[in-house]
């Protein structure tokens, strides 16, 4: 086969492996939609607010330092140790923990039984006040995420395929580890609604908020429930991405990337988040492989909306999606 | 002379009325995905004019006053800011944009408001017959693009015939600026030019450097802003792409573009416009304005690639503000007379060294003729292990026999769509 093919196959592969880390980003959508009807226009937020934490809690930054030095005078930045990368995980899954407390507690709890929109605008609200938040706990600077993951190229997938085809294969090796951990997230959410006490009350909720309540089952606790694996799932998310390109503000932006993946994914499904994710990456980078230099480029951001509104008009619920059907 | 100018202004601020202050607007963006970049250029822009408050009791004894407004690196922001903050008696506006300086170019000529774009914004302003109110001095894109095929010229022996160059590009109007300069150079040096977009804001490039891995250009050239550039370094090093070939232009090389990377960032090359050493005037800063709370940020950019850059605007707005004062024998002067001491600003060694940033930039006149100075740039080296870039050159001729036609058609043709007669402007 010539090189073309080969190099097509190669930006196929990335692709798949890149609709994997979008996939990552709106799998937080469809856990709080699926749960509540919220579309959480915060998800993007919460990953980035969630890698500066760990991020924060790792390198033992003092929360709030700029805000304390200028009421104090104080002039401390640094509580001087250094904590390791699995606890910092676990504290920063407590920490997303208590922000979907709060969540609950100050915002949605008193928002029960209004319009999905209303829950939307509260969201929109929520994102902003939690950039504005990360901001003054964490500054505004680029920081590095390190918890050990592995990156840069494959060279044994680079030695392996030249072997096979005469052409060495690029596979990143975060994004290896990114399918690993995706694959192993899923999994995990999976046994956690199928066989925990928790996870059928949330499917119970998902399914029939009426029927659900008229059982028992507390609608408050499963939003702190849900937010918090949302929470989890942020930390995941901006933990990949962050190794990437750093811990920034426009971590926050790939909530953009994730929003053509459900609208092809459908937003109560976690498979259609999967292969919704999966879709949009292989058929961006094909799509910028061959039309790209036709057209000058740069065709990857507007193409994934366009791929997703193809799939919306002969399937408007998405592929894995709940068709709405209302009686009147 | 300009000591007794200054003597004779000081006398007559004493004589005479309370003067207003100086204002200086710093359309700066503390917030958003560029924030990284906009926060230590602003903090150096506004220190600077503390640190002459607090020194030298302001510009020619007048206190200068930075009214910063906030853009979020938004196009519609800007122009909002421009608006809101140009009533004030705005002397002259840096805001660190191209996309804003396209949008306030019509607006600052039609409000007689100079609009001083360092090393960005529209490359062809650098025709002050055409645009009488845009300085773009030290340099700007053109020259950048040219010094970085002269010094990949240099490194093959002056020879770039069937080199293979990649530029990557923030696709904005920004990143296109290049392009036509670099596609003339490569009719001129015989090099193959590969161009290669990265959408705004860049945070997934995987398809780009797949195609630079299977392209195997011999050199990349990044035009890159924030995410982008921390992203193309980690993808660079994915790929295990030579770091000394690959070389930002001037805003892709801060500090914060490669320690995300770690080590694997080392060796990375970029532009600069201005030397980043330690220059006596940061001890001055410190003194003055840090440690007496006045300080723009908490201090800890003191000396950054990019706070760096602010301060020599600052610098170099302050320099232009004395000579429209001497020029006009005024110490409280408007925008119109700023503009005239920007057009009338000479930048000489000995005059850097005075400043406590001795060689902080080349030197440098402006005339009507050129308000884009004499466009030098120099190479610098990212070095992991110490944290530090070190300079590679000297500053570096960009090649005027290029750039000039090319500006002289693009301002040309601006002019005859605008309805603008060039010529100098009247003082």
């Amino acid at each position: 086969m010539p090189d073309q093919v080969f190099f097509a196959l190669e930006v196929m592969v990335n692709g798949l492996m890149v609709g994997v880390m979008y996939a990552l980003v709106a799998l937080g959508f469809v856990l709080i939609f699926k749960a509540s009807g919220i579309f959480n226009y915060a998800q993007g937020v919460m990953a980035l607010f969630a890698a500066l934490t760990l991020v924060g809690i790792q390198q033992g930054q003092v929360p709030f330092a700029h805000l304390i030095n200028a009421i104090f005078g104080t002039d401390i930045h640094h509580f001087g140790w250094q904590v390791p990368a699995l606890l910092a995980i676990v504290l920063t899954v407590l920490v997303m923990i208590g922000l979907a407390v709060l969540i609950e507690r100050i915002v949605l709890k008193h928002l029960v039984n209004q319009e999905p929109i209303i829950l939307f605008m509260a969201t929109i609200g929520l994102a902003y006040f939690l950039e504005g938040v990360g901001d003054l706990m964490w500054g505004s600077d680029i920081k590095v995420m390190d918890v050990g993951l592995p990156q840069g190229i494959s060279d044994s997938i680079d030695r392996a395929t030249f072997d096979w085809f005469g052409y060495g294969f690029f596979i990143d090796r975060l994004d290896i580890a990114a399918s690993i951990i995706a694959a192993l997230l899923v999994a995990a959410l999976i046994v956690f609604s199928q066989y925990t006490r928790e996870g059928r009350a949330l499917r119970a909720v998902a399914d029939d908020h009426q029927a659900a309540l008229s059982v028992g089952i507390s609608l408050r606790f499963i939003w702190v429930l849900v937010w918090s694996i949302a929470g989890f799932v942020a930390l995941v998310a901006g933990i990949m991405w962050g190794a990437k390109s750093g811990v920034q503000f426009s971590l926050s932006l790939i909530a953009l990337k994730a929003l053509p993946v459900l609208m092809l994914g459908g937003f109560t499904s976690i498979p259609g988040a999967i292969v919704g994710g999966l879709i949009i990456g292989m058929g961006e980078k094909l799509f910028e492989f061959i039309v790209g230099p036709l057209v000058g480029g740069a065709t990857e951001n507007w193409f994934a909306y366009v791929l997703a509104l193809l799939f919306l008009v002969f399937r408007p619920q998405g592929l894995f999606g709940e068709k709405i059907i209302e009686r009147v | 002379m300009t000591r007794l100018t200054t003597l004779a202004l000081g006398a007559a601020l004493a004589a005479g009325p309370a003067l207003a202050d100086l204002v200086f607007p710093d359309l700066s963006y503390r917030t958003g995905p560029y924030a990284a970049g906009g926060i230590p250029f602003s903090d150096g822009y506004q220190d600077y004019f503390a640190l002459v408050n607090a020194r030298d009791g302001g510009i020619g004894g007048v206190p200068a006053r930075v009214v910063e407004c906030e853009t979020a690196y938004n196009t519609e922001k800007g122009v909002e800011c421009y608006e809101a903050t140009k009533g004030e008696g705005a002397l002259v506006y840096q805001p660190l944009s191209t996309g804003i300086t396209y949008q306030l170019i019509p607006k600052v000529q039609a409000d007689g408001i100079p609009l001083h774009t360092m090393g960005y914004g529209r490359t062809s302003a650098a025709n002050g017959e055409v645009f009488s109110h845009v300085f773009n001095y030290p340099a700007n894109y053109w020259d950048a693009a040219s010094v970085a095929i002269s010094y990949l010229s240099g490194e093959n022996g002056g020879d770039l015939t069937g080199k293979k160059i990649t530029l990557l590009y923030h696709n904005s109007a920004y990143g296109k600026e290049p392009i036509r300069t670099l596609e003339e150079l490569a009719a001129k040096h015989g090099y193959e030019l590969t161009t290669i977009a990265v959408d705004h804001p860049g945070q997934e490039q995987g398809s780009q450097w797949l195609r630079i891995r299977r392209e195997r250009p011999d050199y990349v050239i990044m035009w890159g802003w924030g995410v982008m550039n921390q992203v193309a370094i980690q993808e660079a090093a994915n790929i295990r792409f030579p770091m000394e070939n690959f070389i930002g232009n001037w805003w892709a090389g801060a500090e914060h573009d490669v320690t995300p990377a770690g080590a694997a960032a080392n060796g990375y090359k970029s532009l600069n416009m201005n030397r980043v050493v330690d220059y006596p005037v940061f001890d001055d800063i410190r003194t003055y304005v840090v440690e007496a709370g006045n300080a723009a940020g908490d201090g800890s950019n003191v000396g950054s690639v990019l706070y760096t850059r602010g301060m020599y605007a600052a610098m170099l707005a302050v320099e232009a503000a004395k000579t429209a004062q001497e020029i006009h024998g005024v110490a409280d002067i408007d925008a119109g007379m700023m503009r005239d001491g920007m057009e009338a600003l000479e930048m000489t060694a000995a005059k850097m060294e005075a400043l406590g940033m001795p060689g902080i930039g080349p030197e440098f006149s402006v005339t009507c003729q050129n308000h884009g100075g004499s466009g030098l740039g120099l190479v610098q080296q990212w070095d992991a292990a110490a944290g530090t870039w070190t300079p590679l050159t000297d500053f570096i001729a960009p090649d005027d026999a290029v750039i000039d036609p090319l500006i002289a058609a693009d301002s040309e043709a601006f002019a005859a769509e605008n309805g603008i007669t060039p010529g100098c402007a009247e003082s």
